[in-house]
């Protein structure tokens, strides 16, 4: 199949398998930042903005996406960073592997709550897994990156 | 220091953050890369009669389909342990015998993952199945065997196949029973811990093909780089010099990639094509057919005086180490070895038992290694004896602990004869330190916050050790390049924890020297030297003080190359510090200077420096933890609202990574205690083969938690420190288990009007979930 759609801003064509998902899709054009670690849904990894609304990439079917915008953290290296330092000041990025999808999802929420709480903050990251962090060390990197107490 | 005991970032940090290529699957990009697959099988004891893989070759874009009857039969372990490994050589790369749900019946490679799925479909086997082992009480003796045919060990561990005992060990110091007969108080009681998964979220992966000399290279996601490579050669039957591995960023191990459960299949694939070949296991995959934390049963009986005194510690377990013996010596050895010096007061103590062939998914390492079950139920048997003598938990821990200077037999490092000697411990301080943070005073046992509602307290200790004494050795070359950077190699296999930094860390504070001047190799085992890898809490300890050594070594190099340049005689004296070399007459040479001349017509030298490190013991590091736990009494569910670890791991070489290790093995911990469980069906069929059914915690589930260290300082460590991986994921389970217990004991003193006469609840069964904590109530509520 084939279809036209935008990523990271640019026009592109995607020809992909019948009942291919976009996580597959994506890194097969060379979006390698997305990463897979369920395949049911439950892990976060492969969060990537669906029209700037963070989707899970391994559930969306790619059939679905053309005529939309999709972003992944290859565009937005500069806010990545700027979130990424407090990251890592913390330690709490580790691993790493589930950090982009993570980052994706924090930077949504940035431009959807202001002044989060930290249960407000819990909940949008939730499906977002971490097994390395104990997720303590980002929270407070995410407290720090939204200047919220 | 310039560089040590503070908060660094990982040297790598910043680009996986931003999504940068790091990982096997992001590096391996090959478009004719053929995709592998493995066919499993449905049952968890099962002959193979028959196999009939004529229609999936003859599919198109099947390039290869294996069965045992086309691979080599050597017998082998995956284990990922120096050579002579302990654990027992009982797997073949596909055998006519099958041992668990998921064991591989045949590999599948094509040139696309759907030929490949469509041919897995297409292979008919017949299958005699057999009655299968599942109960690990019940698998010695059992007449079903899970390996009917005799097992190879390099050295005696205790494998008796003809009886399912995959390994069988005893340490014995005093006379256990003489001092549990002489004892005052007694207590025996039964512990059960779970299997876990280890859930790293990079599943495992491999990608093989043959390089320009025609060498086999393998990029894998591991642990253990070398001990692939020494298992290939030996599975393969080629030579380790024909071998290439390649071990790029890591997505996360915890222990499960300290076993090479993936390399073997596509690196066959490869041989017998001559194409690469990737392999990338599903999340069912690593859930299914890797390995898990063993579960085990440990009886501990201790006995002791009135005052609280310990007269005896034994400790019986059972392990359940799955279809296959990796790591079930060892781990079952740890057991006793990380649990019994802690209370070096006792007069005598004893660790035995043995570990299980069952037909379910393999035992392994996995983070505590042992260490981990056997603290939960030695942990849990003494809070339950301080119950029993009416004595504050914190105080019995106090008058029994191990103290610097003393020694025990059971110690790593320990020679027949000559017990090991701890050389440091602020234990003690731990345990104060965290009574004071939790509120231990005010708090323990147990506070009401409503009819419903009641937080209550628990405690325990633990220790490790860093790396394993007298086998693991590490070694870091330093090369100095022609402007005056270094680059360092070593091979200690960092898997996000951070050892690529620390090690950079400890050579930079050595040589003077900004963190950016030293470059890190850890990628391409041809360019590096030997390091068993990334297990057993070695990195900062033991390839540290490789990488000290090595440091210290080009020092002095760089000092007798600036003498020979400006023509000293012997034993005249060249300072170093802060990049400048400087001589008795106001000399002075920049690093970039000495480097630049070097490397030229003029210098020709290249200077390397090498260290090598081996420990004689294996220092524990120690952790105090305490739970606070708010229970539901009308839904039994339990939430750990505050968790407080009190760290002594030497010297703290790195403040944030340190920490974020605590944190999150603090979190392993409250999954083990509360969550996380691997189940089995009747049929031995894995029911948690996902993260739907598989309960990992997730943000919500945690709460506080708070971290302190209280620095000792090691003096065979580097710059005083020792491990941090492990020891953290070890307090959690029974302190959790403690305070479930105060809570809801609580309840019982509230609806009985006698409270002497009843019989306290204990929590001694892994995980703690609402309905056993419910159950447990409502039956001793039915009770009176």
């Amino acid at each position: 199949m084939e279809l036209e759609t935008t990523i990271n801003g640019r026009r592109v064509s995607l020809t992909f398998a019948n009942g291919e998902f976009l996580a597959e899709t994506l890194r097969r054009y060379g979006y390698l930042s997305v990463k897979r670690g369920c395949n049911t849904g439950s892990c976060g990894l492969c969060t990537v903005w669906l029209d700037q609304r963070p989707v899970l990439s391994c559930a969306t079917l790619t059939a679905r996406v053309a005529e939309h915008q999709i972003t992944t953290i290859e565009a937005l290296q500069e806010e990545a960073e700027a979130f990424g330092r407090y990251m890592v000041a913390q330690g709490a990025e580790q691993c790493g592997f589930c950090s982009p999808g993570f980052v994706m999802t924090v930077l949504a929420m940035k431009r959807e709550l202001s002044n989060p709480t930290p249960e407000e903050i819990s909940h949008y990251l939730a499906g977002n897994l971490c097994r390395c962090s104990g997720y303590k060390g980002q929270m407070r990197a995410i407290q720090e990156f939204m200047e919220v107490e | 220091m310039r560089h040590l005991q503070q908060a660094v970032a990982k040297i790598d940090g910043l680009a996986l953050v931003k999504g940068v290529p790091a990982y096997t699957s992001d590096l391996d990009l090959n478009n004719n890369v053929l995709v592998v697959k493995l066919l499993r099988s449905p049952h968890a004891s099962a002959l193979i009669r028959s196999i009939d893989v004529a229609a999936a070759r003859a599919l198109p874009g099947v390039e290869c389909v294996l069965t045992h009857e086309d691979v080599p039969q050597t017998a082998f372990t995956l284990a990922g342990q120096s050579y002579p490994e302990p654990s027992p050589y009982d797997r073949r790369v596909l055998d006519r015998r099958l041992r668990y749900v998921g064991d591989e019946v045949a590999i599948v490679a094509a040139v696309d993952e759907a030929s490949a799925t469509r041919a897995l479909a297409l292979i008919r086997v017949d299958y005699q199945v057999l009655t299968p082992v599942l109960d690990p009480a019940s698998a010695l003796d059992n007449a079903e065997l899970v390996h009917p045919e005799s097992v190879h060990t390099n050295f005696e561990i205790g494998c008796d196949p003809s009886r399912n005992i995959a390994a069988a060990h005893a340490v014995e110091q005093g006379d256990v029973e003489a001092e549990l007969a002489a004892s005052p108080v007694v207590l025996e009681q039964t512990y059960h811990t779970q299997a876990q998964a280890h859930c790293m979220m990079e599943t495992y992966r491999a990608t093989t093909s043959l390089d320009v000399h025609g060498r086999l290279q393998v990029m894998t996601s591991t642990q253990v780089p070398y001990h692939v490579r020494r298992h290939l050669s030996r599975i393969l039957d080629i030579p380790r010099n024909r071998i290439k591995v390649l071990k790029p960023r890591v997505g996360g191990g915890f222990g499960g990639k300290q076993t090479a459960s993936v390399e073997i299949f596509p690196a066959l694939v490869t041989m017998k094509t001559g194409k690469p070949a990737r392999l990338v296991y599903s999340r069912p995959e690593a859930f299914s057919s890797t390995t898990t934390r063993h579960a085990m049963a440990l009886t501990v009986r201790l006995g002791a005086d009135r005052d609280g005194s310990l007269r005896a510690i034994d400790i019986h377990c059972l392990s359940d180490t799955g279809a296959y013996g990796e790591h079930a010596p060892t781990v079952f050895w740890v057991v006793g070895q990380k649990t019994l010096p802690l209370y070096a007061r006792a007069r005598a103590c004893r660790y035995h038992g043995h570990a299980v062939y069952t037909n379910k998914t393999p035992g392994g390492a996995l983070r505590g290694y042992g260490a981990t079950q056997g603290t939960f139920a030695l942990e849990s048997a003494l809070n339950e004896l301080a119950d029993q003598l009416g004595m504050d938990p914190a105080e019995l821990r106090l008058k029994n602990l191990i103290t610097p200077g003393d020694s025990h037999p059971v110690l790593s490092g320990s020679l027949p004869g000559e017990p090991a000697r701890l050389a440091s411990s602020t234990l003690d301080r731990c345990i104060t330190r965290g009574c004071e943070l939790i509120g231990w005073e005010e708090h323990y046992p147990r506070v009401q916050l409503s009819d419903t509602r009641v937080r209550g307290y628990g405690m325990a200790v633990t220790m490790q050790g860093s790396g394993i004494a007298r086998i693991d050795t590490a070694s870091v070359l330093l090369k100095l390049n022609e402007d005056g950077f270094f680059t360092l190699s070593h091979s200690a296999s960092d898997m996000g924890q951070g050892s690529d930094t620390v090690i950079n860390q400890v050579a930079a504070e050595v040589l003077e020297v900004e963190l950016e001047q030293i470059v890190s190799s850890s990628f391409d085992l041809d360019t590096l030297p030997y390091d068993p890898g990334a297990y057993a809490s070695s990195g900062a300890y033991v390839t540290g003080n490789a990488a000290l050594r090595a440091a210290e070594d080009m020092k002095a190099q760089m000092r007798a190359a600036v003498a020979r340049l400006w023509s000293l005689a012997d034993g005249a004296r060249v300072d170093y510090a802060d990049g400048i070399f400087s001589g008795e007459d106001g000399q002075t040479m920049s690093l970039a200077e000495l480097a630049q001349t070097l490397c030229s017509f003029e210098g020709m030298d290249q200077l390397v420096g090498k260290g090598t490190f081996g420990g004689e013991t294996s220092p524990p590091p120690f952790i105090a933890g305490f739970a606070e736990v708010e229970v539901d009494l009308e839904t039994g569910e339990c939430v750990v609202s505050d968790y407080v670890a009190v760290v002594d791991c030497g010297t703290v070489l790195n403040r944030n990574l340190a920490r974020i290790q605590v944190e999150g093995g603090v979190v392993m911990g409250i999954g083990l205690g509360l969550y996380e469980e691997v189940r089995h069906n009747s049929k031995g069929r894995l029911m948690t083969d996902s993260f739907m059914e598989y309960n990992l915690p997730s943000r919500l589930d945690i709460h506080d938690i708070r971290v302190v260290f209280e620095e000792s300082v090691e003096p065979t460590g580097p710059f005083g420190a020792k491990s941090i991986g492990e020891v953290v994921c070890n307090t959690p389970a029974p302190a959790i288990a403690q305070a479930i217990a105060n809570a809801v004991n609580a309840v019982n003193a509230v609806n009985v009007a006698d409270v002497g006469n009843l019989p306290r609840l204990y929590f001694r069964e892994l995980p703690i979930t609402p309905e056993k904590v419910l159950l447990a109530t409502l039956g001793a509520d039915a009770a009176d």
